[in-house]
């Protein structure tokens, strides 16, 4: 076996390599965002006083398998008077830039599929692509509700993108470097080192423009099930519209990854820094807290789910150029100062 | 200093923080949800149900086809035929109840004067061809006869109220 290794070409072995840490990244994602949908039903269950679903295999836990083996087994419907190619393009449009991305997620210390120095740059790239897959799945469905769902979706992303970039830029400052893994070594120190305390309004911003982006609850009207139906995605039906579904929650897990990365210290341990437990298994940085710190936004993207009720539409608009854009751009100002004044500890 | 305090209100989010302080306690509050199957509600001894039609303790029907339930019964689901038995009495040659029309209302039962017809507690029952939602006086009888313990139970804690 050993032989047979070493006798390819240096080349293909490293192709082998790269490959089966793709599909190592990969497939743990996608399995997570199956449980993440059964995570979401049996949080806002409890929240409701009920306890969501748990009849298929013990306590419920095969309910996403059904769920896919439900949708894989259904009819793609394409409406006839559809543009068929962008029709069944749209949904792999929307899914690929959500998969892409992690291509640069440090997971854990010294594992990232691509260590390249424009990290930030790729993400901020390929999120805004997301919303290709959206707009054009709306147009080519050829419906008024889908072609709604579309527009709003996209001019909702593109508003939030842009205090999402200015929230980033406050990022790029305190941590000096483009690369999401110098970032994260930026913030070693402890729990007070992470950039949430001196970019806080950045945070808080960055998080809720996430959501947004993410088009979930309480930004949901390009969704909006009780006005346009089911929005950009109304005329999918079976696979295709399990891609988008796939898509939506992959999307949720970048941006809590993300958040985690920026703003509490990626794969960090909270303990660290902490006298006597300095040096013990705690305070190791690992991938058990990134994956930590990532499934609390998670939870807190449900959390807003069953909390608020949707936003209107302007005000959404509102929210987005008039309060986040102004803020992040001031607090930008304010960073400034503290890195030009070298304030301890995130900056000396 | 109105605007003020409105303003901060707005920035800190402590609006929603209130909100959200509210559904986290729910998170924790006993669940409410009935595990259906395993788990049943009570019910009262009123319970309106499946119909059956009951006998005395002889064996003799109850019913005199007095047609009582056929006048007062609101959605016209009730169908009666009558004849003079072989012994001499008043009997039905026919007693129908169309499920599909019934609203459960209970006046059928009230309006009995020998409690031959009533409604039991019997609720989990299904169709599975056409014309199987006509209770014929057969079908009525033999759910009286299967279940005349538990509607006898249900009438005598339901008699001090009457």
């Amino acid at each position: 076996m050993m032989e047979l290794w070493t006798g390819l070409p240096a080349e293909l072995q490293r192709t082998l390599i790269i490959t089966l840490q793709i599909v190592a990244v990969l497939l743990p994602l996608i399995l997570s965002v199956a449980y993440l949908t059964l995570a979401e039903r049996k949080v806002i269950g409890w929240i409701q006083n009920r306890i969501g679903p748990n009849r298929v295999g013990p306590k419920g836990l095969l309910q996403p398998f059904a769920d896919v083996l439900k949708l894989l087994l259904k009819e793609i419907v394409v409406p006839s008077q559809s543009s068929r190619f962008l029709f069944i393009v749209a949904p792999l449009l929307a899914i690929v830039p959500a998969f892409a991305t992690w291509a640069v997620i440090p997971l854990a210390p010294g594992f990232v599929l691509a260590d390249i120095n424009a990290g930030v740059l790729y993400v901020l790239a390929l999120t805004s692509m997301g919303v290709y897959g959206i707009i054009l799945a709306g147009w080519a469905s050829n419906s008024k509700y889908a072609l709604l769902g579309a527009m709003r979706s996209a001019a909702q992303i593109v508003a939030y993108e842009i205090a999402m970039g200015f929230a980033l830029v406050g990022v790029l400052m305190a941590g000096g470097s483009l690369n999401l893994g110098e970032i994260v070594r930026a913030q070693d120190g402890s729990l007070l080192h992470w950039f949430w305390l001196p970019l806080l309004p950045l945070f808080v911003i960055y998080f809720i423009s996430g959501v947004a982006e993410t088009n979930r609850a309480p930004f949901d009207v390009a969704e909006g099930e009780s006005e346009i139906v089911a929005g950009f995605h109304v005329e999918y039906s079976g696979m295709a519209f399990a891609v988008f579904f796939l898509a939506e929650y992959a999307n949720m897990i970048l941006i809590a990854a993300l958040s985690a990365t920026f703003f509490l210290g990626g794969w960090l341990s909270p303990f660290q820094g902490i006298p006597g437990l300095d040096g013990s298994f705690l305070a190791a940085p690992s991938f058990f807290w990134f994956a930590l710190k990532t499934s609390l936004f998670l939870f807190c993207f449900l959390w807003f789910r069953a909390t608020f009720p949707r936003y209107r539409y302007d005000q959404i608009m509102r929210l987005g150029w008039k309060v986040f854009i102004p803020l992040t751009l001031a607090w930008l100002f304010v960073v400034g100062v503290m890195v030009w004044f070298r304030v301890a500890p995130w900056f000396d | 200093m109105k605007a003020l305090r409105n303003f901060a209100r707005t920035f800190f989010l402590t609006e929603l923080l209130a909100g959200l302080q509210l559904t986290f306690r729910n998170l924790f509050r006993r669940k409410v949800t009935l595990h259906y199957p395993e788990e049943k509600a009570p019910q009262s001894p009123r319970f309106r149900g499946l119909h059956a039609l009951r006998r005395y303790p002889n064996g003799e029907e109850r019913c005199i086809a007095c047609k009582l339930c056929e006048a007062v019964c609101p959605a016209l689901a009730i169908t009666i035929e009558s004849d003079v038995g072989e012994n001499g009495l008043r009997r039905t040659t026919r007693y129908d109840i169309d499920l599909f029309k019934c609203i459960y209302c209970g006046f059928c039962e009230e309006a009995c004067p020998v409690d031959s017809i009533v409604e039991t507690r019997i609720h989990e029952y299904h169709m599975e061809k056409p014309g199987e939602n006509i209770m014929t006086k057969e079908k009525l009888l033999a759910i009286g006869d299967k279940y005349e313990a538990m509607i006898a139970a249900d009438k005598s804690a339901d008699a001090g109220y009457r």
